[in-house]
């Protein structure tokens, strides 16, 4: 049983951290999803700069660790003159990465439908533009929700890499916690639970997105 | 399969390498303590009347130092010689009280080992970046201070920041996470937002970054930093207090009067200025 007094003493360190993190991941989360479709659409698109720009950004980002693309903004940013706060430079990485595996999980979602239906979309005079709005991305948008709906999740606890980077969020706030208290087990407890409580009605709403997707064929 | 059996025979070769030099590493360093103790034991069968006659009787100061902490005691890889603050302390004292800086023994300790050693007669005297409480005055005795240690503040040169008083509403103070330096800061300028990183290394990146306008923490770390990046330096004196003390057996009253008279006399020889400077990087603050 961990100790609530913890809890009950430090709830209002809890509940900033806790909040900046549910700001961090509402903005990562809308800001990741836009450009994960637009990096999506240069991967399968026809014009050959636009495909190899969104190959290079994927295999790039995806294949470094979340903490060194938020390092590359808090450390290194600087040095171009730009000094961003670890609030603002981890949600930017947690953006930028989590952009790629959107990227590729929309990719593949439109790569599933059948090449057929875009051809026959675009013979009966639909535009690039328009048989991807119409046809091709009202049907990939099923087989998306789920490894989307895993993104999103992942995201929101990934906020946690704010943590090093003094970006005030739950985890920071958590490590404080623990250090004053000494009691690490019981206070990373809480800050589980309140991940939790973000998480959880994610995963609800994911699957309700997806029942109702299905039933509507 | 010939490719396979080489692959093998390599990296047993290998593998048996290292766990020799492992061998050879540890067998050394128990040679070294056994002849430390064994020295220990023999003297006290000898029973010369105070610990200070005993050292002029034996002709060699033996001193427990850091051999992990930058500035202070630190063993340089590329000689294997021990190096910093402390160390030249220790030569200087053995200098003052045998006459020569050559007739010391350097032992390592750590923190936790420094007080055991000293009481075992394993070592005369802890040189080892080591406060002075009230504590620890029950279990050794202290000379007088020979490092004003303390927490203090870290800025990039030409900061408007000169000391603690200069931190005002909206000024970014960097700190280690858990460290009683944040309590620290917090107590005496509340003002201050205090931005926490996991370890001093990325919070002096953090500095170095622009991500805030000052470091705090213990001057002697602080000073480390220094020495890493001219660029930045030790502003103010430190706001709290953490004098470092030599340590000795409780009882020797002879040693500590001589350590204390060596310390006086290096002070105003200016012996302990030049070797403050050398180290620390800037003139002792008296």
């Amino acid at each position: 049983m961990p100790d609530f007094s913890i809890l009950i003493e430090y709830f209002d360190v809890y509940m900033e951290g806790f909040i900046n993190t549910i700001y961090s991941s509402i903005i990562a989360l809308i800001g990741s999803f836009v450009l994960g479709t637009l990096i999506a659409i240069f991967r399968i698109s026809s014009i050959k700069p636009l495909r190899w720009a969104g190959t290079v950004y994927v295999e790039f980002i995806r294949n470094i660790p979340l903490l060194l693309v938020v390092f590359v903004f808090f450390y290194g940013l600087p040095s171009l003159g730009i000094t961003l706060s670890g609030f603002v430079c981890g949600t930017i990485g947690l953006t930028v990465y989590t952009a790629t595996f959107i990227a590729e999980a929309i990719r593949a979602g439109i790569m599933s439908v059948p090449k057929g239906q875009t051809e026959a979309a675009q013979s009966s005079g639909l535009t690039y533009v328009q048989t991807m709005r119409y046809v091709v991305l009202p049907q990939a948008l099923k087989i998306v929700i789920p490894p989307l709906s895993n993104q999103f999740i992942n995201l929101v606890k990934n906020t946690s890499v704010l943590g090093v980077i003094a970006g005030l969020d739950l985890m920071y706030f958590g490590d404080q916690v623990a250090s004053k208290t000494y009691a690490t087990f019981d206070t990373y407890i809480f800050v589980a639970l309140f991940y939790l409580v973000m998480t959880l009605p994610l995963s609800y709403m994911a699957l309700h997105l997806e029942r109702r997707l299905a039933k509507n064929g | 399969m010939l490719k396979k059996w080489m692959t093998a025979s390599l990296m047993m070769i290998v593998m048996s390498v290292f766990i020799l030099a492992g061998c050879g590493g540890g067998s050394k360093n128990t040679a070294e303590s056994n002849s430390g103790a064994g020295a220990g034991a023999s003297e006290e069968t000898a029973a010369p009347a105070t610990l200070l006659d005993e050292i002029k009787t034996r002709d060699k100061l033996v001193i427990g130092v850091k051999f992990d902490t930058k500035l202070f005691g630190l063993k340089n890889p590329a000689n294997n010689e021990v190096e910093g603050f402390d160390v030249d302390i220790a030569k200087a004292l053995s200098k003052a009280i045998l006459g020569d800086e050559t007739k010391v023994e350097l032992k390592e300790v750590t923190s936790k080992t420094r007080i055991p050693m000293l009481n075992n007669n394993e070592i005369d005297l802890i040189i080892a970046t080591m406060t002075i409480t009230e504590e620890r005055k029950e279990q050794v005795d202290f000379s007088d201070v020979y490092f004003k240690a303390g927490q203090s503040l870290l800025v990039k040169k030409g900061s408007a920041i000169k000391s603690i008083g200069d931190i005002t509403k909206g000024t970014k103070v960097l700190a280690v996470k858990g460290s009683t330096s944040v309590d620290n800061i917090k107590e005496k300028a509340p003002d201050a937002t205090v931005l926490e990183f996991d370890n001093y290394q990325d919070a002096f990146s953090a500095l170095k970054a622009g991500q805030g306008d000052t470091l705090t923490t213990d001057n002697a770390i602080l000073y480390g930093m220094m020495a890493q990046d001219p660029g930045y330096e030790v502003v103010g004196e430190p706001f709290t207090d953490e004098p470092y003390g030599i340590a000795i057996k409780k009882g020797e009253t002879a040693l500590v009067d001589a350590v204390n008279e060596a310390l006086a006399a290096m002070k105003s020889s200016g012996e302990y200025a030049k070797i403050y400077e050398q180290w620390i990087g800037e003139a002792p603050t008296e």
